[in-house]
């Protein structure tokens, strides 16, 4: 495979949303991600979602939540109002806690499990509650690709904007798994990661991206302790695109997505 | 949008394996629908199990994907000639510009069910056999179908509930589109398991008997299982006139609640409306509508009012749910080969189980079989979480 046979697809990035370890939005994490400020890793937070009615705010769980907040703040960082947005949700496998709530209820004398931990375990949880909180009518897209799934995210949203001309938020999350889930699934705590994406530039436009199918070697990052971040939360694997962002220059990086067949995007702010 | 060309397609659920067994039981009226036998399940319910899952043999170099939901994929890829078609596309477009985009709402769940029965009773840690990432996580069934082919392109699980099946077509529309890819591998593969069952039973959205969609009695589903598959190009220049083609996609979101779709069928609304708008059609143009149809209260009375808000009453419509139960992250796959078998066989299929339509949904609403030349027909996929999508097929002009 060559990248020359493959077209690229363009777009401009109007806003980004960060919640992890040690990253509490975008603006702090910029810094840290430029080197301009240390990496203090601390447990991911992220706040109750106030726009969710009172039941469904009630009944959310964390992936959820990380969800909403991530893409509220790309969203408002990009100007726009999210009932207009088509959105493009990926996780590596959805929510881990519930999932061990209702296989250990299955597998117990009494497998009534409950009508929330029943509509939660969906794939596009995530997306319909936040299709609530905000209203949005539009199109909503919840993928899923392993540790492949920020790449898998990213060129789903990238074709919306390029096919559709239309804009797009694109929200990858994941959160942790408890045992013994997590001995087969190592995800240690949440992290997501949102960007808006226009066909066109304008007044708020960040960076012009450019992703093509590339088989050269995935970019690491350099600081030790975010490189061991990337490679144990599967949405973290976007977080060298964060990277360049944060730098504001002018550069080219590898994202992991499936095993050899790899996402390059080139990176060129506005 | 530029159509695409269905160039093969298959399917098999409780009717029947291939296109061949499908096409019978829909022209015999059969329904694959029985008293719930499956697993350990003690719920009162029908569901409609595909015979010889567990007997499926996967290759061994591919045996760590091996689970109930991958069993099914690979007996269904294998009917009809499907996976030669593929390995045909392969040699012409290359393996790095064959998509797969694949609908599931639970993919292997059923081993994880399996494997928390064996968990270690001091530790409480999983069976060393248990292999998570190539089972239960909802990509497996995209991934197997990549490794099964040994493609390096474009590869995801798309996974909204119920529409899973019908979004993937818009998904792989846009990549072939943006010269991504040339071909898409598309389609849905669900299979029981406990998680679903013990879960609509919890909402009390499961019948107790073979589910009566659109009927004036109507109290619920009967989940199924099932694989579909199709193979996505762009239409060449020269076209068979039985050939059948993507037209139109249309997508939209609730905005109203997890697991109740808008009573108004708003949603519902807009997705038909901008399918018919990506086709360049009119509501008149349709000649049959497949019904999301589950037989709940709820869903079959919101879509019947987006129905008659778009198309009024006078389009035949009929859901297959009564024949295959409703087979959820696999039906939008399903119903869109239903809707193909339709067009290339001039045949409507009538809606099974249902004995008096209910008049308040004021649908034409198919109990019979017709057989008459149409050109394009439409299916519609909603699922939970507000997720709706509808499709727009027709057959290729002379």
């Amino acid at each position: 495979m060559t990248t020359s046979t493959h077209r690229e697809i363009s777009t401009y990035v109007e806003g980004v949303g960060l919640r992890g370890p040690g990253f509490d939005g975008w603006a702090s994490s910029r810094e840290v991600l430029a080197g301009k400020a240390l990496y203090q890793p601390q447990k991911t937070t992220f706040a109750v979602p106030e726009l969710l009615p009172a039941a469904e705010r009630r009944r959310s769980s964390d992936i959820t939540r990380l969800s909403l907040a991530t893409m509220l703040e790309a969203i408002s960082a990009a100007k726009l109002e999210a009932a207009s947005l088509p959105s493009v949700f990926t996780s590596s496998g959805g929510d881990g806690q519930n999932c061990h709530a209702i296989n250990e209820m299955l597998a117990s004398e009494d497998r009534e499990i409950s009508p929330t931990r029943f509509h939660n375990s969906v794939h596009n949880a995530a997306s319909g509650y936040c299709s609530i909180a905000t209203g949005a009518m539009a199109p909503s897209s919840a993928l899923c690709a392993y540790d492949g799934s920020f790449g898998a995210g990213l060129l789903e949203a990238l074709t919306q904007v390029a096919v559709d001309n239309t804009r797009c938020v694109l929200v990858a999350c994941d959160t942790g798994y408890p045992e013994p889930l997590h001995s087969v699934r190592k995800i240690y705590d949440a992290l997501g990661i949102a960007l808006v994406l226009s066909p066109e530039q304008g007044a708020h436009s960040i960076a012009k991206i450019t992703v093509s199918m590339t088989d050269a070697e995935a970019d690491q990052l350099e600081d030790t302790v975010l490189e061991a971040l990337r490679l144990s939360i599967p949405a973290a694997r976007g977080l060298p695109l964060l990277h360049m962002l944060a730098l504001k220059q002018p550069g080219k990086v590898v994202l992991e997505y499936l095993g050899s067949t790899r996402l390059a995007v080139a990176i060129a702010p506005c | 949008m530029k159509p695409l060309l269905l160039s093969h397609y298959t399917m098999t659920s409780c009717i029947g394996r291939g296109l061949d067994a499908t096409l019978d039981a829909i022209r015999q009226q059969r329904s694959g629908l029985a008293p719930c036998t499956f697993e350990t399940v003690d719920l009162p319910t029908y569901t409609g199990e595909v015979p010889g899952v567990d007997s499926v043999l996967i290759q061994r170099e591919l045996a760590e994907f091996d689970c109930r939901n991958n069993r099914l994929a690979q007996l269904g890829m294998e009917q009809d000639g499907f996976a030669d078609a593929v390995r045909a596309a392969v040699t012409k477009y290359g393996a790095d510009r064959v998509g797969v985009l694949m609908g599931t709402s639970t993919s292997g769940i059923l081993q994880t069910e399996l494997a928390y029965r064996r968990r270690d009773p001091v530790t409480g840690a999983l069976p060393d056999d248990f292999v998570y990432a190539k089972t239960q996580n909802t990509f497996s069934v995209a991934d197997f179908t990549r490794s099964y082919f040994d493609l390096s392109g474009p590869a995801v699980a798309i996974s909204s509930a119920c529409s899973s099946s019908a979004k993937v077509f818009g998904s792989a529309r846009r990549m072939i589109e943006t010269g991504l890819i040339d071909a898409a591998i598309v389609g849905g593969v669900d299979s029981l398991c406990l998680t679903t069952l013990y879960g609509f039973n919890s909402l009390g959205l499961l019948s107790q008997q073979a589910c009566r969609p659109y009927d004036a009695e109507r109290d619920g589903i009967s989940i199924g299982e099932a694989a579909a598959f199709a193979l996505l190009e762009r239409v060449p220049v020269n076209l068979g006139e039985n050939a059948v083609l993507l037209l139109g996609i249309g997508e939209s979101s609730d905005a109203y609640h997890m697991s109740s779709p808008h009573p108004e069928g708003l949603g519902a609304k807009m997705a038909m409306e901008s399918a018919l708008k990506m086709a360049g059609l009119e509501a008149a143009d349709i000649d049959y509508i497949n019904l999301h149809g589950t037989a709940t209260q709820t869903n079959d009375s919101a879509e019947s009012k987006a129905i008659n808000a778009v198309f009024g009453s006078y389009t035949p419509c009929s859901s297959t749910k009564g024949a295959t139960g409703h087979t959820l992250g696999a039906a939008g796959g399903i119903e869109a080969v239903i809707c193909a078998l339709a067009l290339q066989n001039n045949l409507l299929p009538g809606g099974l189980n249902t004995h008096e339509v209910d008049p308040a949904l004021g649908v034409n609403y198919l109990l019979q079989n017709e057989e008459r030349p149409i050109t394009y027909v439409l299916s519609n996929s909603f699922g939970f979480g507000g997720t709706n999508c509808s499709l727009i097929f027709g057959r290729a002009a002379e």
